[in-house]
């Protein structure tokens, strides 16, 4: 009796200061009640959300718009002069628009170059490893949950670790190197200073550290499939690579279409762990958009907020585009469950 | 040990009468096998490179185990030397001194007799290496850099950033889940929208409101806008649409107010999301880095992200620190991981969020 | 005292009324059931005069005084919740005392109201427990515990038996009952069940969509129903129904045609009936029994049900169908012809609008 209780007897006691905080605001918010009735509780109870929202989110959301058609280095609008549609402009100012190099900045559309060919390559290459992964860990494994858990560890982490991780082993003289050397003979490679391998190393690093997320809402989503569906596949003598492909991959298209799109979200904003590792470099191979956006607001010494607004509405268009479109097929989803 | 072969390897099918192994069984183990390497290799790598000197760290071809090259003090010499296995030329061993080396021969003491100078051939020798953690690697930037700091900085925003965010994410969750008001879809629709607002597309503006409130270089500007996260409204309010509208009514009925009943019904009963979203919480803020590095500039005021990747950029890395405090950084996550992973898997598994 | 009146209480959620008109005087003591089809209104009624829910329009009064604008916890009544809603973090002792506690009610004679209540309803064992590790019939005790520990004006019960297996249903009903009497307060039970409303009420209200049909004891609404509906719902199985036409219509008799000929002359003391008029004839299944006399009804049987005790039949007379319930055990078949009698079966006249014919 004693035992079995203890632990719930120091959660209680953990929760003491917390019950006596909680009693103190009751008084006043008693009173509240009182006067605003059971209705007004609600927009009480939605108020703090609610206002750190506006603070932090909406507020600067519409700030963009604005920022981004003034000029200047100041950050306090009051000292910026507006300048129309010059910011976005100057983006688009080009020699030719087939070539980045010809236009004024450069750099953004390297970056933007760089971030299309990045979220493309990581996207299709980590949701056919995530898709392989969750179909062999929805096998008849054992200790499935511990596979599980060795492809969702890198997840977790950090990207300033993963950063580091990968920088350590892709030095010079790092692991990668060595066992090339010792089992390929193969003289060392500089992976993070030669510009051929740099933009290979970053998608390969960010596919080590989201796989294991995607992985497993796949499997989830196999893990739903009903199991009758391949028991009466199994009965009509149907081939395992049929049955992949007219009943797994059906079914679980609404899944992928899901999971495509969260990747494409995120990769567009790719910046931590390849900060870390490359910082953009050499030159501007791993340059991607949030660096560039980041660099040109605050970090260079010519910087330029109104630019760099300019540039995140930008790509906050591309990220509304997808997150439409992905909310899109959650109601079809949901629609589709009703029915 | 067959059994539990058997057990470990069991394949698909075996026990609907299918023989041998099947090429599925072979790929599926190959991808496992070089699944756990690939994914557990860098992190364990790291871990064991974090104990290695800078002398060891800088060895090529690398130990995977932190040795160090035995020294000894020798009698009658200041300075310490560099202990070797040396070949007798009958044929023994002996654990000899290096005191100076002229061309191809390798002039030796023995430690405890060290007046007789042996002359040994330097191919015929080879260091004596002995297994060391250099911890100093971890003391050194706690004590002599402000890693101290960065720790507890790290710690204080992960910790007050979730407390807030339970406590504000839950009571708008109640209010979105147990009160029918006209703007309730509004509101749903606001918490909706923000998820399209990554701080990529408004660090700027975000930016200038934050120093405008005077938050630059302050903790609480890398708190107070993470902690209204639509992830954590939706997971709690999902989970409280779960909780019977008549226990509500029956906490009415027995005189309790609007907030007790906040407190004291529906926040016990929503311990597991709160669990849940505590985990996300602690992660996330515990991870946080662009923000962070916007908002702080002062050196006393980074958090341990941010401390880490200012170090590791600066010329001359001081790799043996770094890869010491790389592995104090992850060891909170990796915490997490052994013992709450079910819970974040189930979480993921569940509401699709990150 | 625990006097509840209602006047022209109105209720509606968006456009939807669920509440028309409602009229209804409940006295102190009264044990008042409300039933009626789901989705006729009866507990919304109920939250209502809880106070859960706001009156559109009308009035509420318990023991004389407006309480329109009070909220359901200074109403001063308690509510017994089909779910039960039971806080399942705390213990059943802790069940009980967080409405105590939440008057600010000293701890002395919180525990002593729950000692009372707990022996009353032998739910001391559980005390202890959360309402997780207690059988249906435990946690029902329960939820009735938390009401009686309050010491409210009325007890409101929202369909409370209705998660409990048959048996259990009985027995409990029958300790409702008894603590009914013991306690002696004002009760609302609420229930779709036309059986728990017979056994336990004083009083029935039956409702259908948002209005009140009849009020009045069981063997009121049993034995004169005042509408068709009513007619049909009390009393199991329902009462049939036959088309009619007045042939004759004299003073103290009317004479019918029922089932395409069969001539059927009924008593009635004054009416208004005239010759042509439409009727509809109601008869329940147990007061028909089977005949052998020509006078008697032809019907072909389509089903029987063999009960032991006693036998359902199933039988269709002229198109139309008509149930049986005979005592016994009766050697008949499907497809079988039989003779029903009605002779002195008390005879139900419903005009076009399904109302009562007044005096018969």
């Amino acid at each position: 009796m004693s035992t079995a209780s203890s632990p719930s007897r120091l959660g209680a006691l953990l929760m003491t200061p917390v019950h006596f905080v909680m009693r103190l605001i009751d008084a006043p918010v008693r009173g509240l009640q009182k006067a605003t009735g059971i209705g007004g509780m609600a927009a009480f109870f939605l108020a703090p959300n609610m206002l750190i929202f506006g603070i932090f989110v909406l507020l600067p959301l519409v700030i963009n718009f604005v920022y981004s058609m003034t000029g200047g280095t100041a950050f306090f609008l009051s000292e910026r002069q507006f300048v129309g549609a010059d910011q976005y402009a100057r983006l688009f100012t080009c020699g030719s628009y087939l070539d980045p190099m010809s236009c004024q900045e450069d750099a953004f559309w390297t970056a933007v170059g760089n971030t299309f060919w990045f979220v493309i390559l990581q996207v299709a290459l980590m949701i056919v490893t995530a898709l392989i992964t969750a179909l062999i860990l929805n096998r008849d494994l054992a200790a499935r949950s511990f596979w599980r858990a060795v492809f969702f560890f890198p997840v977790l982490l950090s990207p300033v670790v993963v950063g580091l991780i990968w920088k350590w082993i892709l030095q010079r003289q790092g692991l990668l190197n060595f066992i090339l050397y010792e089992f390929g003979g193969t003289e060392p490679y500089t992976w993070l200073t030669d510009r051929n391998w740099t933009f290979a190393a970053t998608i390969g690093v960010s596919i080590w550290a989201h796989m294991g997320f995607y992985a497993l809402i796949l499997l989830a989503g196999l893990q739903a499939i009903p199991k009758d569906l391949y028991e009466a596949a199994e009965m009509d003598g149907t081939r395992p690579a049929r049955v992949f492909w007219r009943i797994t991959l059906p079914l679980l298209a609404p899944n992928l279409l899901v999971v495509v799109v969260l990747a494409l979200i995120r990769a567009v904003q790719i910046f931590d762990e390849v900060y870390v590792l490359t910082g953009g470099g050499p030159g501007t191979s791993t340059l991607y958009l949030t660096q560039y956006i980041y660099e040109t607001g605050f970090a260079s010494a010519l910087r330029n907020p109104g630019l760099a607004a300019a540039a995140s509405i930008l790509m906050g268009v591309v990220l509304v585009v997808l997150t439409l479109f992905q909310l899109g097929i959650g109601r079809k989803q949901e629609n589709k469950g009703k029915r | 040990m067959g059994a539990a072969a058997r057990f470990l390897l069991r394949r698909q099918g075996v026990n609907k009468g299918g023989r041998g192994w099947h090429w599925t069984d072979v790929v599926t183990w190959i991808w496992l096998v070089g699944g756990l390497i690939i994914m557990f290799g860098p992190a364990v790598w790291l871990a064991f490179s974090s104990f290695k000197t800078p002398a060891a760290l800088a060895e090529f071809p690398p130990s995977i185990l932190p040795y160090v090259t035995s020294q000894a003090t020798v009698e009658g010499y200041d300075k310490p030397l560099q202990l070797y296995d040396a070949k007798m030329p009958d044929g023994s061993t002996r654990v000899l001194a290096e005191v100076r080396r002229i061309g191809l021969v390798s002039q030796m003491v023995d430690p405890q007799a060290p007046g007789e100078i042996v002359r040994v051939n330097m191919n015929d020798r080879t260091p004596v290496r002995t297994l060391s953690f250099a911890t100093s690697n971890y003391t050194e930037p706690f004590v002599h850099f402000d890693f101290l700091r960065y720790l507890w900085n790290s710690v204080f925003v992960t910790v007050v950033a979730t407390l807030i965010t339970l406590v504000v994410n839950s009571m708008a969750a109640f209010a979105l889940s147990k009160y029918e008001f006209r703007g309730r879809s509004a509101a749903m629709l606001i918490i909706l929208a923000t998820l399209m607002v990554p701080l990529s597309v408004i660090m700027v503006p975000l930016y200038s409101i934050i120093s405008s409130l005077g938050l630059f270089n302050s903790l609480w500007g890398v708190i107070l806008p993470t902690v209204a996260t639509p992830t954590g409204v939706f997971i709690l309010r999902q989970y409280m649409l779960t909780i019977p509208d008549e226990l509500i009514d029956a906490a009415r009925m027995d005189k309790a107010s609007e907030w007790q009943i906040y407190w004291r019904i529906v926040l016990p009963l929503t311990a597991p999301a709160l669990a849940v979203l505590a985990i996300f919480s602690v992660v996330w803020r515990w991870n946080d880095f662009l923000w962070p590095l916007i908002v702080l500039s002062r050196r006393e005021l980074y958090t341990l992200q941010v401390g880490l990747s200012i170090y590791s950029g600066e010329l001359n890395v001081q790799w043996h620190f770094i890869l010491a405090m790389t592995v104090v950084t992850m060891i909170p996550v990796v915490l997490v991981f052994i013992f709450l992973q079910r819970f974040i898997t189930t979480g993921i598994a569940g509401t699709g969020l990150k | 005292m625990g006097e509840i009146k209602l006047t022209d209480v109105k209720k509606s959620f968006g456009a939807v009324d669920v509440l028309k008109d409602i009229d209804l005087h409940i006295r102190d003591g009264e044990f008042v059931v409300f039933v009626g089809p789901s989705g006729c209104g009866k507990s919304t009624l109920l939250r209502t005069i809880a106070g859960l829910e706001k009156v559109t329009g009308g009035e509420i009064e318990i023991d004389g005084k407006r309480v329109n604008d009070v909220t359901a916890a200074d109403r001063g009544l308690a509510m017994v919740f089909q779910s039960y809603a039971l806080y399942p973090h705390m213990s059943v002792r802790q069940n009980l005392a967080f409405g105590l506690e939440n008057s600010n009610m000293p701890k002395q004679e919180i525990a002593e109201r729950i000692t009372e209540a707990a022996r009353m309803l032998e739910i001391e064992p559980y005390l202890e427990r959360r309402p997780g590790q207690l059988s249906g019939g435990q946690r029902q005790r329960v939820a009735i515990g938390r009401a009686i520990v309050r010491r409210p004006t009325a007890f409101l019960l929202d369909e409370p038996l209705s998660n409990l297996d048959a048996e259990l249903r009985v027995s409990t009903r029958a300790e409702i009952a008894a603590l009914h009497a013991r306690i002696g307060s004002t009760m609302i039970y609420v229930t779709h069940d036309q059986v728990e409303a017979m056994t336990l009420a004083h009083r029935i209200v039956v409702m259908r969509a948002g209005r009140i049909e009849q009020v009045g004891t069981p063997l009121d609404l049993y034995n004169t129903p005042a509408n068709r509906f009513v007619a049909g719902f009390i009393g199991a199985p329902h009462m049939n129904f036959l088309k009619g036409e007045v042939v004759e219509a004299e003073t103290g008799t009317v004479t019918l045609v029922i089932g395409g000929g069969h001539r059927l002359l009924v008593p009635i003391s004054h009416h208004k009936l005239s010759v042509g008029d439409k009727l509809t004839v109601g008869i329940r299944p147990q007061h028909i029994t089977l005949a052998n006399d020509p006078g008697s009804l032809a019907v072909k049987v389509r089903l029987v049900e063999a009960l032991g005790s006693e036998t359902v039949i199933h039988a269709d007379l002229n198109g139309e169908k008509l149930l049986a319930v005979v005592s016994g055990q009766k050697q008949i078949a499907p497809g079988d012809e039989a003779h029903f009698s009605i002779a002195g079966a008390p005879l139900h006249l419903f005009d076009d609008n399904g109302l009562r014919v007044k005096g018969a």
